[in-house]
């Protein structure tokens, strides 16, 4: 019943009002529902909200200055081992920085670049995808080629490449990488407003004299935002991955920007000597990824109407 | 099937041409010109500067230069590397054994590992070994492989001093090279202790290598399997009164692994991926270390090369999964 309401909502161009309110509140608690039931994708969530408010507050949770370097607190090992202490929990690194408040800091940088790279290539990929779904013929050959070229390449050398030529940074590399996860985004739009196009509700829409671009983005495209949610949630922590691997290869954000990967490549030639400058950035990278992914998962199971009651 | 794959083709060759534009017009559709940007910060003189655009035949019309280049690559001419001055066609063939050695162990250990995992956490749908699978599984997606070498090379270098921390095989055996891969060849020259220092050096690559892979094939395995395990005819076995493990070895395995052999070969992508990574830390001498050097030497005609071969291994390894597939599920042939 509630899509036919919807579909018939949309077929005769009706939004707001009181009764379509009420059935996206109950579309919404539907979807709590479902999410809920899953305990990892709620415990990924509740982990990511943590990092937000780190990064948010980052200022007044850090004990120090991301980029302090304490003078004679070299490479000092963390609180719990022989020579640690409680003004460095995490350690030092080879400048003295505190390793705790490069880790609080670097959350800023990872989420952003989630945040950027997914906006960029969401936006994007679903207007080149609407488009080559809608239009089909010449237009979507085309498009459709371009997107198979940039797969054709393996993401992470495409990106290296990019930002190579662009010059290293944290911006450049985020435009690297939301180019080339933006096909997927392509190709997912794509299929789903082929899948919908030729629904009795788009017809009634058209007949009642929508236009074109009322027809893609008002009428298809809310109907194709399930797999969209979900491949977002995932390209936003395959975008924190990739950054974080350009940072490692020195073609990200560069020293002594507190970002993770960076973190680390600083970190390389003290592997055998501290053990923590190496484990912590680097903890901190797959526990934002791992919550990201449950949460992805979660979003997948309760969005997917095939597998909610299988 | 023959004209199957003619469409296949069909579709391939454009996609070619469109690589070999990027690859090719990457570095000259910047701001400055490809020799002031190899130079970087360098100086370089005006007399200098002409002198190379020349040598390079950059100073000819674009079109020229481009045609030009993809005759060269239909006779195999990659153009040479502006570092070593070696042919670029060459210098891959040389690393490349390296890297296809180590992205075979990867694919088998994931393989090995992942599809059984896969099956059993199907088969024991809800139980605490198909929750345990799933959550290492979950992990090894969600991994930095960067990270996992360099904690991998704390332990088993660092600690327990049992694996070498670079390279292919120890300084003190010399070979000459017969099929690029080091388990053969060290085999092949009959020194006392050559393969065991290979297989060493091997160990902690194709661990990192294999981590995502498996991952992503245990998942997909499981999920095929839950689907084909709800099927008819599996319950059908099951009611003839058929040994569980000959449903699930026979029936239901086979048809689960149609989308498993799409998702192996989609990996080739992923681990050239993981190449680059790896062998950076590892210091393996392959293609995607070599990549990495040269986009830091910026050895431009290097990169070119390299991106058109790497994709054109990706588009092909697609090609062959592409007719596998239509060999074993004749209905999407059409």
């Amino acid at each position: 019943m509630v899509t036919n309401a919807k579909e018939a909502d949309a077929a005769i161009g009706l939004e707001g009002g009181p009764a379509v309110d009420a059935t996206r509140r109950a579309m919404l608690y539907e979807f709590w529902y479902y999410f809920r039931q899953n305990r990892g994708a709620v415990l990924g969530l509740c982990i990511f909200l943590l990092i937000v408010l780190v990064a948010i507050f980052a200022p007044l949770i850090a004990p120090h200055s991301p980029s302090a370097q304490v003078r004679g607190s070299f490479l000092v090992p963390p609180v719990w081992q022989a020579g640690g202490s409680w003004d460095f929990i995490l350690g030092t690194d080879a400048v003295g920085r505190d390793i705790l408040s490069r880790l609080i800091y670097g959350a800023r940088f990872s989420l952003f670049v989630g945040l950027v790279v997914v906006t960029l290539s969401v936006i994007s990929g679903v207007i080149i995808g609407l488009i080559a779904g809608y239009f089909r013929g010449t237009v979507d050959t085309i498009i459709m080629r371009l997107m198979d070229i940039i797969l054709a390449f393996p993401s992470l050398l495409l990106a290296l490449v990019l930002v190579a030529v662009l010059g290293p940074g944290l911006f450049n590399a985020m435009i690297a990488i939301a180019l080339v996860l933006q096909p997927h985004f392509v190709r997912l739009t794509r299929a789903a407003v082929m899948a919908e196009k030729g629904r009795d509700y788009v017809m009634a829409a058209k007949v009642a004299g929508a236009g074109n671009i009322r027809l893609m983005f008002k009428t298809i495209l809310p109907n194709c935002t399930a797999p969209l949610i979900v491949q977002g949630t995932l390209s936003f922590s395959t975008a924190i991955l990739e950054a974080a691997a350009l940072g490692f290869l020195g073609m990200g954000a560069q020293p002594p920007t507190p970002e993770w990967g960076t973190m680390l490549a600083e970190a390389r030639e003290f592997i055998l000597r501290a053990w923590w400058v190496v484990t912590f950035p680097g903890l901190a990278i797959l526990i934002t990824v791992l919550a990201i992914n449950l949460v992805g998962d979660g979003l997948r199971d309760a969005l997917d109407p095939k597998l909610k009651r299988s | 099937m023959f004209r199957f794959l003619l469409r296949r083709l069909a579709v391939l060759i454009p996609t070619f041409i469109g690589v070999s534009i990027i690859a090719f017009a990457f570095i000259r559709v910047l701001p400055g010109d490809p020799v002031a940007l190899m130079a970087g910060e360098r100086v370089m003189s005006p007399e200098r500067h002409a002198e190379l655009m020349r040598e390079l035949g950059f100073d000819r019309p674009i079109w020229t230069q481009y045609l030009d280049y993809l005759g060269g690559i239909l006779t195999g001419d990659f153009g040479n590397s502006i570092v070593t001055r070696r042919p670029v066609l060459d210098e891959f063939l040389t690393l490349f054994p390296a890297t296809m050695e180590l992205s075979l162990c990867a694919i088998i250990l994931s393989v090995v590992i992942g599809v059984p995992l896969g099956i059993v956490a199907a088969v024991r749908r809800g139980s605490w070994l198909d929750q345990s699978v799933m959550g290492f599984a979950l992990v090894g997606y969600s991994m930095p492989i960067f990270w996992w070498a360099l904690l991998l090379i704390i332990l088993f270098s660092g600690i327990l001093q049992w694996t070498p921390v670079s390279g292919r095989i120890s300084l003190m055996y010399f070979f000459p090279p017969v099929t690029g891969f080091m388990l053969i060849d060290s085999l092949l020259s009959g020194q006392e202790g050559a393969f065991r220092s290979a297989v060493s050096h091997l160990v902690l690559p194709t661990i990192v290598l294999a981590t995502i892979p498996l991952a992503v094939i245990a998942r997909q395995t499981r999920s095929a399997m839950l689907e084909v395990l709800g099927e008819d005819y599996v319950r059908t076995a099951r009611a003839k009164g058929l040994p569980p493990r000959r449903v699930v070895g026979l029936h239901a395995l086979r048809n689960a692994l149609i989308p498993v052999v799409t998702t192996i070969g989609l990996q080739v992508g992923v681990l050239l991926a993981g190449a680059i990574l790896t062998e950076t830390i590892f210091s393996w001498p392959g293609i995607g270390k070599w990549m990495v050097d040269s986009v830091f030497k910026r050895d431009y005609a290097v990169v070119q090369g390299g991106l058109l071969l790497i994709a054109g291994i990706i588009m092909l390894v697609n090609l062959i999964v592409d007719v596998l597939y239509g060999l074993i599920n004749p209905r999407i042939r059409h």
